[in-house]
């Protein structure tokens, strides 16, 4: 798939950036506004999504390549599990609040407020974003003719073979 | 009354997974079971009457009394939501697992008929 | 010890999304980081046995908060999965050579391990759900793995109705939380013991059987689990077959009956039909298949029923006021056996597995005479065979005398009469399967089979070692006060119990 013309190819441009941005600006007032980390880090899959539409797979695919986006996403697992034991580290149970509770309290609505939350938030987003978007690359690289039988391999197709 | 229409919604859904005989009509009943039992659990924390449970300047301005009275008096029930945004979560993941095993299905079969897709007998 | 409850759940969860970033480096990095995590959750879960406590997650007070409870149950629960998962996953490092993706597999196999570990250990009927979901996604996802076109249309039947499954226990659990406004299992109690069962929660409960009827495979709800169990990978049938349908169906159907709603009568009377027909249907479907593991996944539905006949018998015992000496024996005859199932069904599927991968089938036609090619096969799983069928001085044979023992003391002769029955016709599929699969001749194309290797081996003897030790668990006294009696203690206390644990 080579893409769309050259006015969808020029505006989904530039309104990609524009739909990434909103994505961050809810990851990180998740504690202020409604949203947080899970609706954060769908709008910013769904930005490359607009991109994989106007301008095809492959193009998508040499930007953000599968093994990136599969390191990112265990980066943001990573970071959600780091901030739950430093919670029990720093706090005495597992997911404390410590920054909250002891270190860090900041003015109530304020950015930088509510202890470890926005971290959290962060961490989500990061992995729901690349989760998501390794699931939409992955399942339209699934494409193929009938008859030609794939070969036995991972429950989640082609993101072995290309790892 | 709201609620029957919720459990008309659940039935709707589960009739499709049972009748349909196509696979991707099959994840779309699914689908539909899935939203019902989401709408059902907000709706439990419904207020009549009730403000978003959410705290803004102007109420924390006014002192601390205050915000806790109003929060308890006026807004609707926060913990339903959370709940509802676990399991969205949780049927993005699992749709997204059932429509990728439906892809796959369809290169070894070659079509999406349930009734054609009988290996496994006995 | 409940300070390490959250370590059952997190080290899965974290060496789960390490194993892929692993993998990339070398296959061999990644299989020994997996085996020497479900290795040290087993020695957590031995060293848990005898303790009890609470654990809040986050320092939230328990009426606000998530809690993690340790009690008897957990604890045999804890063992009994912690148990096979390692056999399990000794097993598939030489098992799963066969397959591509291996570090994928690892990982969703420890993600299955983190969600059956927090279904045991949670004390909040959300999180319960959570947890549940966790596991079951991770499991739709391993049954496919082969992506062979039996595999995949086993796996879509398996994810279809475990969907509707998961969508009546959220429904069960929304309509708690909307009659009694807690989600924690202590307070929802409470509640209930003040306020009585209305119309909303009795439908609840009945959602609540479908739903974990569905889960644990039990008679009517069973279509899924002949065709899912022989298609997956052999350590997967061991683990689905031995934990999943246990911990997920059957352990917290018991928790909500027993320790949040209470016994009623018509709840244990359908738990008691439940029982009976599984147990029935079960066995007579198995007798005539001649495919090994879709004859063992039969069995699996026969022998589960065993567990539901015995949990509903002391339900119905403690809801009429009889004796609750023999609640309690009908109780440990119930809990015994779901322990020795998961330990003798998994050897026998990971024996299935090795067959498979050195004859390159399942069909019992077309093996036989395996006895001179693989000894160590034919030993553990004649061991296995002799356990499930009942025979002395096993495991399987203690376990059901208990159940006809209470079964006669409650007055229930013809309930007593069809386990033993059922029990019989167990040992006639598994003489067929050992005069097929080992004794006989060899025929032309099987000349060549050789044993399995090291670490297969080394899971089925550990296995057969345990079915053989499983005994003195019931017959030495100090060892079953230890581990077994509280477990049936915190049945049989029922609802008082969860009030006593949360200090209400």
């Amino acid at each position: 798939m080579t893409g769309m013309t050259v006015i969808v190819k020029t505006i989904s441009g530039w309104v990609k950036v524009l739909i990434f941005l909103f994505g961050i600006d809810i990851i990180l007032f998740g504690h202020l506004t409604p949203g947080g980390g899970f609706a954060g880090g769908v709008i910013l899959a769904s930005s490359y999504v607009l991109l994989m539409l106007a301008f095809g797979r492959k193009f998508v695919e040499a930007n953000l390549p599968l093994p990136l986006a599969s390191r990112l996403d265990c980066l943001g697992a990573f970071l959600f599990a780091t901030v739950a034991i430093l919670g029990l580290v720093f706090g005495g149970a597992f997911f404390t609040n410590f920054l909250y509770q002891r270190y860090w309290p900041g003015q109530a609505l304020d950015l930088v407020s509510a202890g470890t939350i926005p971290l959290s938030n962060v961490a989500i987003g990061l992995k729901v974003g690349a989760s998501l978007f390794l699931i939409i690359l992955t399942l339209s690289s699934l494409h193929r003719d009938v008859g030609r039988a794939e070969p036995p391999g991972a429950g989640k197709a082609s993101v072995a073979r290309q790892e | 009354m709201l609620y029957a229409l919720c459990f008309l919604l659940f039935m709707i859904g589960l009739y499709c997974v049972v009748v349909k005989k196509n696979l991707v009509k099959i994840v779309i009943g699914l689908a539909i079971m899935e939203y019902a039992v989401n709408l059902f659990l907000i709706m439990l924390g419904y207020r009549v009457g009730g403000t978003a449970p959410i705290i803004g300047r102007g109420d924390i301005q006014a002192g601390v009394d205050h915000v806790a009275a109003h929060f308890v008096n006026n807004a609707v029930d926060p913990l339903p939501q959370a709940l509802v945004l676990t399991s969205i979560v949780i049927s993005l993941g699992s749709l997204a697992l059932l429509i990728s095993i439906c892809i796959r299905i369809y290169d070894k079969y070659g079509t999406f008929d349930i009734t054609e897709i009988r290996r496994l007998r006995g | 010890m409940s300070r390490a409850l959250p370590a059952f759940v997190v080290v899965p969860l974290v060496a789960a999304f390490l194993l892929p970033v692993l993998g990339s480096k070398g296959k061999a990095a990644a299989t020994l980081l997996a085996n020497l995590v479900t290795i040290a959750l087993l020695a957590l879960a031995v060293a848990c046995v005898g303790h009890s406590g609470v654990y809040e997650v986050g320092t939230w007070p328990s009426h606000i908060g998530i809690v993690l409870v340790l009690d008897g149950l957990t604890s045999l629960m804890l063992l009994a999965v912690n148990v096979v998962s390692a056999a399990a996953m000794l097993f598939s490092v030489r098992y799963m050579e066969q397959y591509t993706a291996k570090p994928k597999y690892l990982s969703l196999f420890l993600l299955m391990v983190a969600g059956m570990n927090g279904v045991v250990i949670t004390g909040d009927i959300f999180n319960l759900f959570v947890f549940l979901e966790i596991a079951s996604i991770a499991s739709y996802a391993l049954v496919g793995f082969g992506c062979e076109h039996e595999e995949l249309e086993a796996s879509f039947k398996y994810m279809v109705l475990g969907s509707v499954a998961s969508s009546l226990i959220l429904l069960g659990i929304a309509l708690v939380y909307g009659n009694t406004g807690a989600l924690n299992m202590a307070y929802t109690a409470k509640v209930i013991q003040q306020t009585g069962i209305n119309a909303g929660l009795a439908f609840a409960m009945s959602l609540f059987i479908v739903g974990f009827g569905l889960k644990a495979a039990l008679v009517p709800f069973h279509a899924w689990l002949p065709d899912a169990h022989p298609s997956a990978p052999a350590p997967i049938s061991a683990m689905l077959s031995g934990v999943l349908i246990k911990a997920l169906g059957i352990y917290a159907l018991s928790r909500l009956v027993f320790n949040v709603f209470g016994v009623s009568i018509p709840v244990s009377w359908v738990l008691i039909a439940l029982g009976v027909l599984s147990m029935v249907v079960g066995v007579f479907l198995a007798v005539g298949q001649w495919d090994f593991k879709r004859l063992l996944a039969y069995h699996s539905i026969s022998q589960m029923g065993y567990v539901v006949l015995g949990i509903g018998l002391g339900a119905l015992i403690l809801a009429q006021g009889g004796n609750p000496l023999w609640a309690s024996l009908a109780i440990l005859g119930g809990l015994f056996h779901l322990v020795n199932h998961a330990v003798f069904k998994s050897l026998l599927f990971l024996t299935s597995g090795s067959v498979e991968m050195a004859t390159g089938t399942r069909q019992l036609k077309q093996m036989g005479g395996l006895v001179e090619r693989m000894p160590y096969t034919r030993t553990a799983c004649t061991i296995a065979s002799a356990s499930i069928a009942g025979v002395p001085p096993f495991n399987g044979f203690w376990s059901k005398l208990i159940l006809v023992i209470a079964a006669v003391q409650a007055g229930f002769f013809g309930l007593a009469a069809v386990t033993v029955l059922v029990s019989l016709v167990t040992l006639l599929s598994f003489l067929k399967v050992q005069r097929y699969v080992f004794l006989g001749e060899l025929p032309e194309e099987l000349q060549d089979t050789r044993e399995s290797k090291d670490s297969m081996l080394i899971a089925m003897l550990f296995l057969a070692a345990l079915c053989l030790l499983m005994s003195l668990l019931i017959l030495v006294p100090s060892l079953r006060v230890a581990v077994l009696q509280p477990a049936v203690d915190v049945l049989v206390e029922g609802v008082n119990h969860s009030i006593r644990v949360a200090n209400l």
